[in-house]
């Protein structure tokens, strides 16, 4: 068991996963000699070599078609889109072909492919390089949703998601790269997709939350504590599928929801969750469902103060979720 | 600016109001002192007069929403002021009044307000949650101290209640949502005292639901409390009035002439009971948990049937009236609680009620008390019927007389002499009784 950075515990996992299964190749942007913007894939094309770990030209569609028929024809592909916010050229490939080719061929074709992203702002990353763009995949049936928290989910969950039989998008915070760290065991193991994590249980709100902000929740649940507010955080991992059983039981237990997500309100996923709660759970609800998250502006500002300003904290939790448990 | 509007004090001790009916929209002009909205606090709808004139531009409460004194209600900008407001900020507001530096919080597009972050009363609101489990836990969530935002009834709190509650047949009740077996009691399944939860209305398919009125919710919780909180006990007794009906028939034509308002037998009554609270005062008193309240003012309401529900104006130092002025004074009241314009002072400050139940033609009626008053009188319909006079048998002009009164304040011994006091009073009346 090492202490690892949650980019180091993606890179190994990769490291682990290509060792074991020769079908796994890896394709994007810059990650080969260079190992990626971010050093995610460093390594690893000296290890695997030029044909497992292979530089693409700058075009989101090729890199994404291209894997979709290396997947059709028996490989697993991990192509890497640099940044989330590029990945709107290969839309078309990712939701027209990618998550309808098992429906259209009634079965008989699979797409075993994982499309890792980092992605998220508070990184001085500005209109390009900041984006949440979960939740437009999070819309289409045949596509699985993946956004861990820990170092720990970071290994099961891409491992799960590389063994999966059809397209998985597998997005990483790029704030939580080299800040959040945690203990990874060494020999592989697998996370469900689908399966959320308690990760803290509490009587008086739940947070419902994914991603990075799980870790900004578990700081304001700290926080909260002190106040003699107790806290119930229960941490997505996939956002599609949702695992409606857990969203329904913390609603239940605590009846006052509060979700959070960076990505911007309308729309977002905490729209599902909400929807979810209020169609099973209405009789246990004992305040309104509660969202918290980016705003309904355009993109992320380059301006410190304004994205600041635009980035769900720590701070921002706390208060929304103190003004809940006041209710 | 925009002058902020407040939900007024109507009414000494009175720390909320119900808004009753807008009677301005946004976008509405209104001239000052013209009437904004109604506002309930008793058992009326009070008029709420404009501080400015201008236009209405937010609205801040809804109808049937009940805030506490002093929340801000409305938004009224003064007249020529509107484009002053939206003019572009080039030219700093030099001209206009110096007093109010911030800015007014502009028309600009906003997410809604969520729900946690309102500032109204929350008393009285409750979650689905804390229905389900008031329901199931057999607890009446009105009486509960509700530790949520203004006041708000939470979960918790209900959950506490319920594991207050002795003897209870439901399992104790934790954070975790119950799903439970059909308890196994040991032995018979005893009934545990525990207060009743109201039945629940049978709703058939072609059956119509009517929402009730905000005058309605008053006259019920009204209703409720004194019946649920005050012991009432009743009297009866005849009262012969033929010599009255003879008197009101012979005076009328000219009383109508002379003093412009009809001559009814209510004033006569009026009399009769300010004279029997004068010589039972336990009767004109106020139960006060340890103590008993004689009031020195006699103001007697008036239980008033309105097409809004049932009001009660006030007849203020009622025993400083002759018959003259308690008929003009009542009919004043009724008049104007028929149109819907009694004022707050109107309404409030009773030490008991008279009700002229027998203008609907009953003989008999057992009245609810106006509580936190003692008692409430009823006069019944006047009718002709056979008596024994003297070992004869005459026909007279008979009334019943009712009295429901608070038990713990009075015992049948003087609700019997205060009843007895009205009977001779109106009994004595002969063609010679003045009406000043």
């Amino acid at each position: 068991m090492a202490v690892m950075s949650y980019l180091e515990a993606i890179r190994e996992t990769l490291r682990q996963e290509m060792r074991h299964d020769e079908r796994i190749i890896i394709y994007g942007e810059d990650v080969g000699v260079r190992g990626g913007v971010f050093r995610v894939t460093e390594g690893l094309q000296k290890e695997f070599g030029e044909d497992r770990v292979i530089d693409s030209p700058l075009a989101e569609a090729a890199i994404v078609g291209t894997a979709i028929g290396a997947a059709v024809n028996g490989l697993r592909p991990v192509p890497e889109i640099q940044f989330a916010d590029f990945i709107f050229p290969a839309i078309n490939q990712i939701v027209q072909e990618a998550a309808r080719i098992r429906y259209r061929s009634n079965g008989a074709f699979g797409v075993p492919l994982v499309i890792r992203a980092p992605f998220g702002g508070g990184v001085h990353g500005a209109l390009y390089h900041s984006q949440s763009v979960e939740a437009f995949f999070a819309h289409v049936p045949g596509l699985k949703v993946v956004i861990p928290s820990t170092p720990y989910d970071a290994k099961g969950l891409l491992a799960a998601a590389i063994q999966d039989e059809d397209p998985v998008l597998y997005f990483e915070h790029k704030a939580a790269y080299r800040s959040i760290k945690g203990e990874v065991p060494d020999e592989r193991y697998l996370i469900p997709i689908g399966k959320a994590d308690l990760k803290r249980t509490g009587k008086d709100v739940s947070i419902i939350t994914y991603g990075l902000m799980v870790n900004y929740a578990l700081k304001a649940a700290e926080t909260l504590e002190k106040e003699g507010i107790s806290v119930e955080i229960l941490d997505l991992r996939s956002i599609r599928p949702l695992d409606v059983e857990m969203i329904l039981e913390t609603a239940k237990r605590t009846g006052k929801v509060l979700i959070v997500h960076e990505d911007n309100l309308t729309g977002g996923i905490g729209g599902e969750v909400s929807a979810l709660i209020a169609e099973h759970a209405l009789f246990h609800l004992d305040a309104p469902i509660m969202r918290l998250a980016g705003p309904d502006v355009p993109a992320m500002p380059y301006s410190p103060p304004l994205e600041h300003a635009f980035m769900v904290t720590s701070d921002k939790i706390t208060e929304a979720a103190r003004k809940l448990a006041k209710f | 600016m925009a002058e902020v509007v407040l939900m007024p004090q109507l009414g000494e001790s009175v720390t909320e109001g119900t808004i009753g009916q807008w009677l301005k929209k946004v976008g509405d002009t209104v001239e000052k002192y013209e009437s904004l909205l109604e506002v309930t606090t008793d058992k009326v709808n009070a008029e709420v007069p404009a501080p400015i004139g201008g236009t209405v531009s937010k609205i801040l409460a809804e109808e049937g929403q009940t805030v506490a004194v002093g929340t801000p209600i409305c938004e009224i900008t003064a007249s020529g002021e509107s484009s002053a407001d939206t003019a572009p900020a080039a030219a700093p507001a030099a001209a206009k009044s110096a007093s109010a530096p911030a800015a007014a919080p502009s028309e600009m597009a906003q997410q809604p307000v969520p729900e946690t972050a309102g500032s109204k009363d929350l008393r009285g609101r409750y979650s689905p949650a804390v229905r389900r489990l008031a329901e199931e836990n057999h607890i009446n969530p009105d009486a509960v101290t509700g530790t949520g935002a203004q006041g708000r009834v939470t979960r918790d709190d209900i959950l506490r209640a319920a594991a207050a509650k002795p003897l209870e047949t439901a399992q104790p009740v934790s954070t975790e949502p119950v799903t439970r077996p059909a308890p196994v009691p040991p032995g018979p399944p005893s009934a545990p005292v525990s207060a009743p939860a109201a039945a629940a209305a049978v709703i058939d398919a072609d059956d119509e639901v009517v929402p009730l009125s905000s005058v309605r919710k008053v006259i019920a919780d009204r209703m409720m409390r004194s019946k649920a909180t005050v012991p009432h006990a009743w009297l009866m007794m005849e009262v012969d009035v033929t010599s009255l009906v003879a008197l009101r028939e012979s005076l009328k034509e000219e009383f109508k002439a002379r003093e412009g308002v009809s001559l009814t037998y209510m004033p006569f009554m009026l009399r009769a009971v300010v004279q029997a609270l004068k010589a039972v005062p336990e009767m004109n008193a106020q139960w006060n948990g340890d103590s008993i309240v004689l009031k020195k003012h006699v103001n007697i309401g008036m239980a008033t049937a309105t097409d809004r529900g049932l009001i009660v104006p006030v007849i203020k130092d009622a025993d400083q009236k002759n018959i003259v002025g308690l008929a003009k004074a009542s009919q004043d009241l009724v008049k104007r609680a028929r149109s819907g314009r009694l004022t707050m002072d109107d309404l409030t400050g009773g030490t008991f009620t008279v009700d002229n139940t027998g203008a609907i033609g009953t003989v008999l009626t057992y009245p609810i008390i106006n509580a936190p008053e003692v008692g409430i009188v009823t006069m019944e319909a006047i009718v002709k019927r056979p008596v024994v006079i003297q070992d004869m048998v005459a026909i007279r002009s008979m009334m019943n007389v009712c009295i429901s009164f608070d038990h713990r304040v009075v015992d049948g011994a003087e609700a019997g002499k205060f009843i007895q006091v009205i009977k001779q009073n109106l009994e004595s009346i002969g063609p010679s009784t003045s009406l000043y």
